[in-house]
């Protein structure tokens, strides 16, 4: 199409009709993530920001007075012993039970998918309520004479354990549903028994799912307070866990030791979720 | 040989109806359709991976309808070969042979004999990423030829490959029927794969599975 005034001879393409101009310079792109990140900023200066008000409120002497308080030792123990306990039963569970929901359908399992996100949406002393309740039925008590659970430690990990596995069942889950199935399919037209092409070639991809699983349920078992104090009391020298700690050096007015022993728990959740990512990521080639 | 009567596969909204064909012993069937046909499904019957309605399923003259993957003595190799991520491709060729606890050596002869077969050997210590395309479906080959089945189906083995890997894998897979004498089943959507190297040529459309003229 010619234009009038060209003396060249050659076509032009037509203007563009009038509107918007395009984004020409890369200054538009640049405002876009600027405004992204700026979201990332500011919720990264709020975790800056309570952990710098928490470290400012005790100094290393309260910490090392708290670590060396015998109650205190004993609180530190007993959250490490019932957090590790409470994740080897949810990876227990949510291993076959990710793997399951992943791989085969069934009547029904819209309602199991949901009654297994009531842990996670429910508030946790409601949870801790509910076991004190079933503990006080016909079978609870048949099970508190063979061992006693409630207000006693068994009762910690059986708290802790109601929202971990949980959230141990949605990773475990999610990762199974990202591994192909083909492979698994093939193998059992080589010959496999079901159980084979899990344990042979399913389960040795979901490893790094495992790794995250672990963490998460750690995490929540180690912050776990609600659900332990109704079920298993905050006892001290018994059922006293480093949340519980922290709630009654409160009740008494002592914000040091409290944030002195907040400083311990965050301390701890920062090396088990170092070490996890060290070990998860090792052998993929990434570190 | 291969042989489906009356076979009906329902999923969901897509549908397969008394489907019914055979492929004689040791001919090497193409089956074509447009994609979404059904021809996957129809595959993955034949290797008990999907239940069917109703219907019939004979392999080498056994019926298999009721009998679990395992237990049918097809080699199955899967769009996109589904290789094992994490198993070298010796580990690959000696999968089938190591569930069935063969002994160390013999496993170790298959494997060569296969590696032989395919033009792998200097692949063996090899895991599957990194492997090109070709490579990849000859690793996939040699995984479900290692216990000499019967039927051997293939879904489209060949879609994922350049013009130049795809005629060297022609001669392949011509050596390799000849070698195994088993019943091929071979889907694909390219009528020039069809062309050199089917005896039969079946076709799949609307739910139905009907003979083809060769080289139309």
């Amino acid at each position: 199409m010619m234009r009038w005034g060209d003396s060249s001879g050659v076509p032009h393409a037509a203007a563009p009709p009038a509107g918007r101009p395009l984004a020409e310079s890369g200054l538009f792109d640049a405002l876009f993530v600027g405004r992204l990140s700026s979201l990332l900023a500011l919720y990264l200066a709020i975790v800056v920001g309570l952990l710098a008000a928490l470290a400012s409120f005790t100094s290393a002497s309260d910490v090392i007075r708290a670590a060396q308080s015998p109650e205190i030792r004993y609180a530190f123990w007993l959250s490490l012993g019932t957090c590790t306990l409470s994740t080897i039963f949810s990876l227990w569970v949510a291993v076959p039970a990710g793997y399951v929901l992943s791989r085969f359908g069934f009547r029904g399992k819209n309602v199991v998918d949901t009654l297994l996100d009531i842990p996670i949406v429910l508030p946790p002393l409601v949870i801790g309520l509910a076991l004190l309740i079933l503990f006080q039925t016909p079978l609870g008590k048949a099970i508190e004479r063979i061992h006693p659970v409630t207000f006693a430690v068994p009762a910690v990990v059986l708290a802790q354990f109601c929202v971990a596995c949980a959230f141990a069942v949605r990773t475990m889950r999610v990762t199974f549903d990202q591994i192909p199935v083909r492979p698994e399919q093939v193998a059992l037209t080589l010959g496999c028994s079901r159980r084979q092409a899990f344990w042979l070639v399913a389960f040795p991809e979901a490893r790094r799912g495992l790794i995250t699983a672990a963490t998460l349920a750690w995490a929540r078992s180690l912050g776990e307070f609600g659900p332990v104090l109704v079920f298993a009391g905050a006892t001290r020298m018994r059922t006293e866990v480093l949340p519980t700690t922290v709630f009654l050096e409160l009740s008494v007015g002592n914000i040091e030791a409290a944030a002195a022993v907040s400083l311990m728990m965050v301390i701890a959740a920062g090396i088990v979720l170092l070490l996890t990512r060290m070990f998860g990521l090792r052998g993929t080639g990434l570190i | 040989m291969i042989r489906l009567c009356g076979v009906s596969i329902y999923q969901g909204s897509f549908a397969l109806r008394d489907v019914c064909f055979e492929v004689p012993a040791q001919q090497y069937a193409v089956l074509m359709g447009k994609t979404g046909s059904g021809k996957t499904t129809l595959l993955e019957a034949i290797c008990g991976l999907r239940p069917v309605a109703a219907g019939s399923i004979y392999l080498m003259g056994r019926d298999v309808t009721r009998l679990r993957p395992a237990a049918r003595g097809v080699g199955y190799v899967p769009q996109d070969a589904g290789l094992f991520p994490r198993m070298t491709v010796r580990e690959h060729l000696g999968f089938a042979l190591a569930i069935r606890r063969w002994p160390r050596q013999k496993i170790a002869q298959r494997v060569a004999e296969l590696a032989e077969l395919l033009g792998i050997g200097h692949l063996l210590e090899r895991r599957p990423q990194g492997l090109s395309g070709g490579e990849i479906q000859r690793v996939a080959l040699g995984r479900a030829l290692a216990l000499r089945p019967g039927v051997l189906v293939l879904d489209e083995p060949l879609s994922a490959l350049d013009e130049e890997t795809r005629g060297e894998m022609y001669d392949l897979l011509r050596s390799v029927r000849a070698e195994s004498r088993a019943t091929v089943l071979h889907v694909t959507h390219n009528r020039s794969e069809a062309r050199q190297l089917a005896d039969i040529v079946l076709e799949i459309q609307d739910g139905q599975v009907h003979h083809v003229a060769p080289g139309k």
